[in-house]
């Protein structure tokens, strides 16, 4: 009980200290004066909005960018790297999204990429596993060392990256969303041992936009927005909302938007659909209402969605629109007969980054506005304009490419795209991941909007609190299979949904 | 507004026309840098012939005896001095020159038949002859004392470029056709981030087949008709090896440069096994309309016609229509293009079933410009076709490029070509100046691929004092 006065009256000596560090690039200040401390044994969140400054904070102290102006000071002394390999030298280790991994290197080559352990110009592979099982021993990672990287799940790999932290003895440990691609479990493992590491006297920098993980695992959070550190405060000063305050920089009265829609007849009904992993999955969404889809990562949300869509060979089951049975064999079919579905993974599976925004909007749709296969580019337009500042989608010019837009733009230039397809079921998978606060309760709105023009909809979701927020009635998926139902979404409580689920 | 304007005009070219322009067709300034260039390694001293030389030769007389004289006309027998002494007898103000006599044939002919005219007693004013024939009636009228003060008419040379001759540039036109239309559908099948290898195959097979057929259904007496149903056997059939190899790359998943350097040695072996191993030569004097035939009017070959013709069309199918927009979606993101809607197997199918035909319209056209068919032809043209795209800015990437910039890929390739035999560079050393010119255009792409700012940079430089870091400017992204 008395170990956290003790620690505020007695604050641990600082390991990092940045003051009034500038970065411009071309047109943009990318960081203005910005100030961060971290302490040793100390978490330390930094959050803030998609191009609030984050990374290239980050990148200024890992070496990967050169500051403008102000300093940096490692225990007490400025420095200043020129390459990230002066950063790695002095104790800072960087922990991307995407991993550095070789994958076809074993776990051991791959902690002592760099450092091999040699004997007269030979490795020694021996010494190199011993060392490498100690280490993933320590970590709690219980698998081989002599295994390639490849077969390992994104939580070992991540094991792996902390190892090689280690194994070059850093004491400075910068974790850019080290949770964005794990299952809850892996998430409950990672923070024990991040908990650990610093209980050591490691400094760790978390930077998340999952604001319920910066609440519990940092001691204090640093807000930047535009460029700007906000402020800097104890976790326990913030709630959530506050956060999010902070970060948006305006206030918020709601995080969710639910409207009262009336709920008409049966839309889209599946009855006991099979392929893949999803086995006998019957449910069926009414028109005007929001139907969402719970469960753990892996669970079948996805999977399901994609067969009702027809993106993957459906084994068994029918799907009926308005009391019809569809025959839908591919998304071409599924989008012809009013089914379409926002995928997951917005850049891989949703836009043609290479290809201009309009010709992104266009392309389901341009049966419309063509003859015989040619297209009518006046009328393309017009659509397009109509569409896009109906959505108040920001773009520099209709020509621009896809990739250049934000997450939450990409996000509704998608549904700009089905609403022009006027389909009358619209399945969103993860609709808000990656985008901004701001931007995401605009997105509530809109799917909103879509339920009040009596469109059905599903949303899948991995964060719980969204899908209670806007949901009328919750699908729990588990193994392949729907688990459970809640049909009084604003009483239920995430936990329910969580019981249900594993 | 403003944040998402910043973030768009990124790129160097961007906002107005003439910059969208030159991102798109950036290749087309590097074209006329080298026609320049070649032009100015050219220039020499061009002598008319033929019709031009008698026009230029009638204009001099004219001036010289404004009431007309009487000229010897003197040349050898070679066909341009032929066309020039027929342009000139059948030149209207011939009648004023009072011609005494037109001589043709070797020195001692010449001679001779001079030493007549002389004991004749008929002294010409002047004696008219060509720039080839003049060194020749230099030397015999040395040798004849009463000529010796006769003056000598040729023609006036004057500097202009070879490079820029019309029959040179045609010469250019016509070299680089098979290429180019094959290049349109190698340029389709890129950018679907596919590849054909067997396109150079498939000339031989389709110049095969169609000799083949002629030969088979009338050989040298066959009729219009039947050279061209023979013609769309080789397309049809080659269609059939694209076809082909589109359902192994769909149906099948085989990785498009396997199914295609697999079809590319089936092809080849079915040309060997059609001709015997042999060229067929037993052809029509008419097939060669296509390959060496022009236009009556402005004498441009009918094959680069048919050229600029399929550009054309191509052009409007992948910039206006649904197909082409769905051929840049499939290169750009397969999975995403399946997921907006797009029979994606069909496109990708269709795209080397079109590939095919090209190959095989491009076969016809090299045994129309050869009369012949042979197993030989179209070996390593696939290499040829894929740098003209390459060239022209596609990237191998998929989901990028422009028809028009293979065009333009294609005659670069063909002007330096042309170009390096004008200055007589050896062909060693042009096989080195190609590959480089190959790694340049392919270096220009990565370069926009990795979005290199150049201006930006030089920006940041100037600011920077050399900043040895972050050039490549990723700094946008996380």
């Amino acid at each position: 009980m008395n170990l956290p006065s003790k620690a505020k009256s007695d604050p641990k000596p600082c390991l990092v200290e940045i003051e009034g560090i500038s970065k411009s690039f071309p047109g943009v200040h990318a960081v203005r004066a910005a100030n961060y401390g971290l302490r040793e044994g100390e978490i330390h969140a930094l959050v803030g909005e998609n191009g609030a400054g984050k990374s290239t904070l980050i990148k200024i102290l890992t070496g990967v960018h050169r500051r403008d102006r102000g300093e940096i000071r490692l225990r007490g002394r400025p420095v200043s790297f020129r390459t990230p390999l002066e950063a790695q030298q002095a104790g800072i280790a960087t922990i991307y999204q995407e991993f550095t991994l070789v994958p076809f290197l074993s776990v051991a080559a791959n902690i002592f990429l760099g450092h091999e352990f040699t004997e007269r110009g030979l490795l020694n592979h021996r010494r190199e596993r011993r060392e490498a099982a100690a280490l993933l021993d320590r970590l709690g990672g219980n698998f081989d060392p002599a295994v390639t990287v490849s077969e390992l799940t994104v939580a070992q790999q991540q094991i792996v990256e902390i190892a090689r932290a280690i194994a070059r003895h850093s004491n400075i440990l910068v974790m850019d969303e080290p949770t964005a691609a794990l299952a809850p479990r892996e998430v409950f493992n990672l923070f024990d041992l991040l908990r650990e590491l610093a209980g050591q006297g490691m400094g760790i920098i978390f930077i998340s936009h999952r604001l319920d993980e910066v609440l519990a695992m940092a001691q204090r959070i640093t807000v930047m927005r535009d460029g700007v550190t906000i402020a800097t405060r104890p976790t326990a000063d913030y709630t959530r909302l506050e956060l999010i305050e902070q970060m948006v920089g305006r206030s918020i009265e709601q995080e969710y938007f639910k409207d009262k829609v009336p709920i008409g007849k049966t839309c889209l009904e599946v009855m006991n659909l099979g392929g893949g992993m999803v086995r006998d999955v019957s449910f069926s969404v009414r028109c005007g209402e929001i139907l969402g889809l719970a469960g753990l990562m892996g669970a079948g949300r996805t999977e399901a969605a994609r067969l009702i869509f027809g993106a993957d060979p459906r084994k068994s089951g029918a799907i009926l629109l308005n009391g019809h049975q569809l025959d839908i064999s591919s998304p071409h079919d599924a989008i012809e007969r009013g089914i379409c579905l926002l995928p997951e993974d917005r850049k891989a599976q949703g836009l043609i980054l290479s290809a201009s925004i309009k010709d992104n909007f266009a392309l389901p749709n341009l049966k419309s506005w063509s003859r015989l296969g040619w297209i009518y580019q006046r009328r393309e337009k017009e659509r397009f304009s109509d569409r896009v500042n109906g959505l108040n989608i920001r773009l520099a010019s209709q020509d621009q490419r896809a990739e250049e837009l934000s997450g939450g733009n990409q996000q509704k230039l998608l549904i700009a795209r089905w609403l022009e397809a006027n389909t009358e079921v619209i399945i969103f998978d993860e609709p808000t991941r990656g985008i901004d606060v701001g931007a995401k309760y605009e997105m509530y709105l809109l799917i909103g909007r879509l339920a009040a023009q009596g469109k059905a909809i599903i949303v899948i979701s991995s964060e719980l609190p969204e899908l209670l927020g806007i949901c009328d009635r919750i699908l729990v998926m588990r193994r392949g299979r729907i688990a459970g139902e809640i049909i009084d979404v604003g009483s239920a409580t995430p936990e329910a949904i969580m019981t249900l689920a594993v | 507004m403003k944040d998402s304007i910043k973030k768009g005009s990124t790129g160097f070219f961007r906002s107005t026309w003439y910059k969208r322009f030159i991102s798109d067709y950036g290749m087309v300034i590097v074209l006329a840098g080298l026609c320049l260039l070649f032009s100015l390694l050219t220039i020499t001293e061009q002598h008319p012939t033929g019709v031009a030389a008698a026009e230029d030769l009638l204009k001099q007389i004219r001036e010289l005896v404004p009431g007309g004289g009487p000229v010897l006309v003197v040349t050898s027998g070679s066909p341009d001095d032929s066309e020039f002494v027929r342009a000139l007898k059948e030149s209207p103000r011939l009648s004023r020159l009072q011609p005494l006599s037109f001589i043709t044939g070797t020195p001692s002919d010449v001679r001779a038949r001079m030493t007549v005219l002389d004991k004749a007693g008929q002294i010409p004013q002047y004696i008219i002859t060509t720039h080839a024939s003049s060194a020749m009636v230099d030397m015999i009228t040395s040798q004849l004392a009463v000529f010796k003060d006769v003056a000598v008419l040729a023609p006036t040379s004057h500097k202009w470029p070879t490079f820029l001759m019309a029959d040179n540039i045609r010469n250019v036109a016509n070299q680089i056709t098979v290429i180019a239309i094959i290049a349109i559908g190698m340029t389709m099948v890129i950018i679907t981030a596919g590849i054909d290898l067997s396109v150079g195959s498939m000339i031989a097979l389709s110049a095969v087949v169609v000799a083949w057929l002629v030969g088979r259904l009338g050989g040298e007496e066959a009729s219009n008709v039947t050279m061209i149903i023979a013609a769309l056997g080789g397309i049809i059939l080659c269609g059939g090896v694209g076809a082909f190899s589109g359902l192994m790359v769909t149906a099948f998943r085989i990785p498009p440069f396997i199914a295609t350097l697999a079809m590319m040695q089936v092809a080849a072996g079915l040309g060997y096994i059609i001709s015997q191993g042999r060229p067929i030569y037993q052809l029509p004097d008419s097939f060669v309309w296509l390959g060496r035939g022009v236009d009556p009017l402005l004498h441009i070959p009918i094959a680069v016609i048919l050229m600029l013709v399929l550009y054309a069309l191509a052009h409007l199918v992948m910039s206006r229509t649904t197909y082409g927009r769905y051929i840049y979606a499939v290169g750009g993101n397969l999975e995403a293009a399946r997921l907006a809607g797009i029979r994606v197997k069909l496109v990708l199918f269709s795209v080397y079933t079109i590939c095919g035909m090209l190959a095989g319209l491009g076969g016809v056209v090299m045994a129309s410009q050869l009369k012949s068919g042979a197993p030989t032809y179209g070996l390593t043209y696939e290499l040829y076709v894929i740098a003209a795209v390459v060239v022209g800015g596609t990237s191998l990437m998929g989901g990028e490029g422009r028809i028009l910039g293979t065009l333009i890929g294609a005659f670069i390739i063909a002007v330096i070509q042309n170009g390096m035999n004008l200055v007589n560079v050896e062909s060693y050393t042009q096989k080195v100046v190609l590959g480089l010119v190959i790694l340049a255009a392919v270096l220009v792409d990565r370069l926009k691929q990795r979005n290199f700012n150049f201006k930006a940079l030089w920006h940041y430089k100037k600011k920077h004092h050399l900043n040895e870091h972050n050039l490549t400017g990723d700094e946008g992204g996380k």
